[in-house]
């Protein structure tokens, strides 16, 4: 195998406003290698591949592809030098076929000749184990086909350098496995892969290298055989990582939620919850856990209001609350937060300030009569904005204005200032920085002590791990299992995600 | 002997009349899968009628008549192409500004030609050795207009080009996701311009059309609302040209049935159907799986700014 580098960035400096994303990286990657590009979110592992596919450009530092200074201005000249990427939120037009997605944007002939493209596709894939059908719409495909069309994409534009992005996030164990094969195959063809990830048993399972980054630095690149789990994460954080977050025994208190038979839709009209029943109750944490798309999305839209049951019921605090408005079931005593903060947590254009009365304006102190006390509104906002931390220049900013965690800490100050007896929290420490999620775990488990109970969703089984009492494995709409979260084991909860085999321990009632 | 006529008769005026109603939807269908909805067909249309017109009378040549109502159409629709693309206003009142201001420039500038006789009108021609099929051929090829082949033809070729080749790929990607156009190297603006123009230089040529052929005079207004069964009929059409030019045609029998019929019915009600019929499409296509397949565009109506996802 080949020692000499293909790829070497050097010096990598990348500022955005307020923040250095990248600090003088040096990050070098050889041909027939998987390089591992470990870190926490928001240590910049993402910017630096940006900078090295073309997205960004560096202040400052070199860029060297065998040998040879470049400079990439563009993804299509990234491309053009044979540097491919595949991102989280993947570039594919949901409305076009594969093989007219693959072909988007290539200047191969005016008619594209789609069965020349169709064999060199069905090449690839056989050669690779990429199977998908070519005419199919990306629409209809699952999110690991649609990961196989990204992956087919920047073969058939003839990468040397692929650059996957958190690409097992949205997989399932078994497709994770495919993919790893996939990847393994690619760099025995010669090809170079440099894998995104914050997960560290993939950096030991799949990986020959692994660079460490943390706060836009290099920690170190070290070959994958001399690395263990806790180095890495020591090396990751910075500190030695506890694994399950320090909390009390659960006391339970009465039922707050009882999902009976519940069967709901998807957008598409298919079913997405087909029989879901479990219970929740008040000083506990129930996680819910599951790979993207196997009825999270709908279950918290039917709870809180946004979608109809189809079938079932839904007992809040002892009433039938099934398919009521988001109205009554907030006033109940439910507080969402939601999955798309910007887009259903809060109102972009609105001022911090009215975004924290969003529910509650209609009723004293905020308003009086017709009219909104903008006194009382203001200083209530400024009272949350101390209490929650929210950073932001007045209460006036518009909360687009905020970033990912404060817009966060902003819905958790609105959501939570009502004495909620049910907190239903949709993925609430998604793409957050590290201070930002343990604060709003913090706020979590606080709620827990009070006595509320909290309804947990999240793909993050590290997460549901460390904070649920008890887990519930959602796998195509139906429960798996539910385990006592002190018992369960990451490869058990692997397995029931994937649908194998259904259990059920310790049902309450 | 009497319903065969009358069979004939309606086809061919179908035709006819289907005519600058399936230029117009034509190249509204490339707008709008680009993602630009152009509310100025009507506009575009009565100024290619007018200069259509203008242009004939003067130099006694109808083609050269067709020629400039098609530069004058294409022109009107780059003020929305640059008002919608490039300033990124909204597309409605931009769209809807063309309208008004066509409508009122032909109107002005009309003034004095109006009940002038054309002579140099586009003739008919008859394809003597098709109109002998028995059935199809009288209502088909005799007395009809060159443009009225021209047209049905364009359909079939827009239809290959946007769903068989590249460009297609590139128009219809643009219109649905411009963001994952642009990063896979597809000039979303310049497409974007493109189909805009093409839109424009079909409703001129549509316009052109009733001026210089369908009937040969210019009267203000002649237009009569054509450009908004355009806009109907892109929606009945799904989008899609085939579709578009058996919309055309049906909706060009609707029209002259509207007359036909009148002692049954009122030919107001029937004038109503495109509408009646967009209507029904849209709310077809708001649910369901028809909405993927069917739908419009995903990001029509969307200026692209890029780097804003």
């Amino acid at each position: 195998m080949a020692e000499s580098e293909r790829l070497e960035m050097r010096g990598i400096v990348k500022r955005f406003p307020g923040v250095v994303a990248n600090d003088g990286v040096d990050f070098t990657a050889r041909a027939g290698e998987i390089h591992a590009l470990l870190g926490e979110n928001g240590a910049g592992k993402t910017t630096l591949m940006r900078v090295l596919y073309g997205i960004y450009q560096p202040d400052e530092g070199e860029i060297f592809l065998d040998g040879r200074a470049i400079q990439v201005r563009s993804p299509a000249e990234a491309l053009a030098l044979g540097i491919g990427m595949v991102h989280q939120h993947f570039r594919l037009v949901p409305t076009l076929s594969v093989e007219e997605n693959v072909i988007l944007g290539l200047r191969e002939g005016l008619f594209g000749n789609l069965r020349r493209v169709r064999e060199r596709l069905a090449a690839i894939a056989r050669d690779y184990g990429l199977e998908v059908d070519p005419r199919a719409k990306v629409w209809e495909l699952s999110v690991g086909e649609q990961q196989r069309v990204e992956i087919l994409k920047a073969l058939y534009r003839r990468v040397q350098i692929l650059i996957m992005d958190e690409p097992t996030s949205v997989l399932t164990p078994q497709e994770v496995k495919q993919l790893f094969s996939t990847l393994r195959s690619l760099v025995e063809a010669g090809l170079t892969v440099i894998f995104i990830t914050h997960k560290l048993d993939e950096v030991l399972e799949v990986s020959d290298r692994v660079t460490v980054l943390r706060k836009g630095k290099v920690v170190a690149t070290l070959p994958t055989a001399e690395a263990d789990k806790p180095s890495l994460a020591r090396m990751m954080v910075g500190r030695e990582v506890v694994f399950r977050l320090e909390r009390g025994p659960a006391k339970l208190g009465e039922k707050l939620l009882e999902v009976r038979d519940l069967q709901a839709l998807n957008d598409r009209g298919l079913p997405a919850i087909r029989g879901l029943s479990f219970e929740l109750y008040g000083g506990e944490i129930l996680g819910v856990a599951g790979v993207a798309g196997n009825g999270q999305k709908e279950l918290v839209e039917v709870l809180t209001g946004l979608r109809k049951a189809t079938k079932g019921r839904v007992l809040l605090f002892g009433k039938d609350l099934t398919n009521r408005s988001p109205k009554e079931i907030a006033a109940a005593g439910v507080a969402h937060i939601p999955e798309e903060r910007l887009r259903r947590g809060l109102v972009p254009e609105m001022s911090v300030a009215e975004n924290l009365v969003l529910k509650s304006y209609r009723d004293p102190p905020f308003a009086r009569g017709p009219f909104l006390d903008q006194r009382v509104i203001i200083s209530h906002a400024e009272r949350a904005i101390a209490a929650y931390q929210i950073m932001t220049p007045s209460y006036n900013t518009p909360a687009k204005l905020l970033s990912g965690g404060n817009i966060q800490r902003l819905i958790l100050a609105r959501e939570l200032s009502g004495q909620p007896r049910l907190i239903i929290a949709a993925h609430p420490t998604y793409g957050l920085d590290v201070g930002a999620t343990e604060q709003i775990r913090g706020l979590l488990l606080r709620q827990r002590e009070l006595g509320a109970g909290v309804l947990l969703i999240s793909e993050d089984l590290e997460e549901i791990l460390s904070l649920s009492d008890q887990i519930l494995v959602l796998f195509a709409g139906q429960a798996m299992g539910l385990l006592e979260a002190e018992e369960a084991e990451l490869e058990e909860l692997g397995l029931l995600m994937a649908g194998a085999g259904r259990r059920r321990e310790s049902s309450k009632g | 002997m009497g319903w065969e006529t009358w069979l004939i008769g309606t086809i061919s005026r179908a035709l006819a009349y289907g005519t600058p109603l399936l230029l117009g939807t034509l190249g509204e269908i490339y707008a709008e899968r680009s993602g630009v909805l152009n509310l100025g067909v009507e506009g575009m249309m009565v100024m290619g009628a007018f200069s259509a017109f203008a242009t004939a009378y003067t130099t006694s040549n109808p083609w050269l008549g067709l020629l400039v109502a098609a530069a004058v159409g294409g022109a009107f629709s780059l003020v929305h192409a640059f008002v919608s693309i490039t300033l990124r206003a909204n597309q409605i009142v931009s769209g809807l500004a063309l309208t008004m201001l066509g409508l009122g420039l032909a109107g002005v500038l009309g003034r004095g030609w109006e009940g002038k006789p054309l002579a140099a009108a586009l003739p008919s021609i008859t394809v003597a050795y098709l109109a002998k099929i028995p059935g199809l051929g009288p209502s088909l090829f005799v007395e009809q207009n060159a443009l009225v082949y021209l047209a049905a033809g364009l359909a079939i070729l827009l239809w290959f080009v946007l769903y068989k080749t590249r460009i297609g790929i590139s128009i219809r990607a643009v219109g649905d996701d411009p963001a994952t156009a642009d990063a896979m190297g597809v000039n979303v603006f310049r497409t974007r311009y493109l189909c805009v123009l093409l839109g424009g230089v079909l409703a001129g040529l549509g316009g052109g059309y009733l001026s210089v052929a369908y009937r040969p005079a210019w009267t203000e207004g002649m237009t009569a609302g054509m450009g908004w069964i355009v806009i109907a009929l892109t929606i009945f059409a799904f989008w899609n040209p085939l579709l578009g030019l058996v919309g055309a045609y049906f909706f060009g029998a609707l029209y002259h049935l509207s007359y036909r019929l009148q002692p049954w019915t009122s030919p107001e009600l029937l004038k109503t159907m495109p509408y009646v019929f967009a209507i029904l499409v849209l709310a077809l296509v708001a649910r369901g799986t028809l909405k993927r397949r069917m739908s419009a565009p995903a990001a029509l109506c969307e200026p692209y700014i890029r780097g804003e996802e």
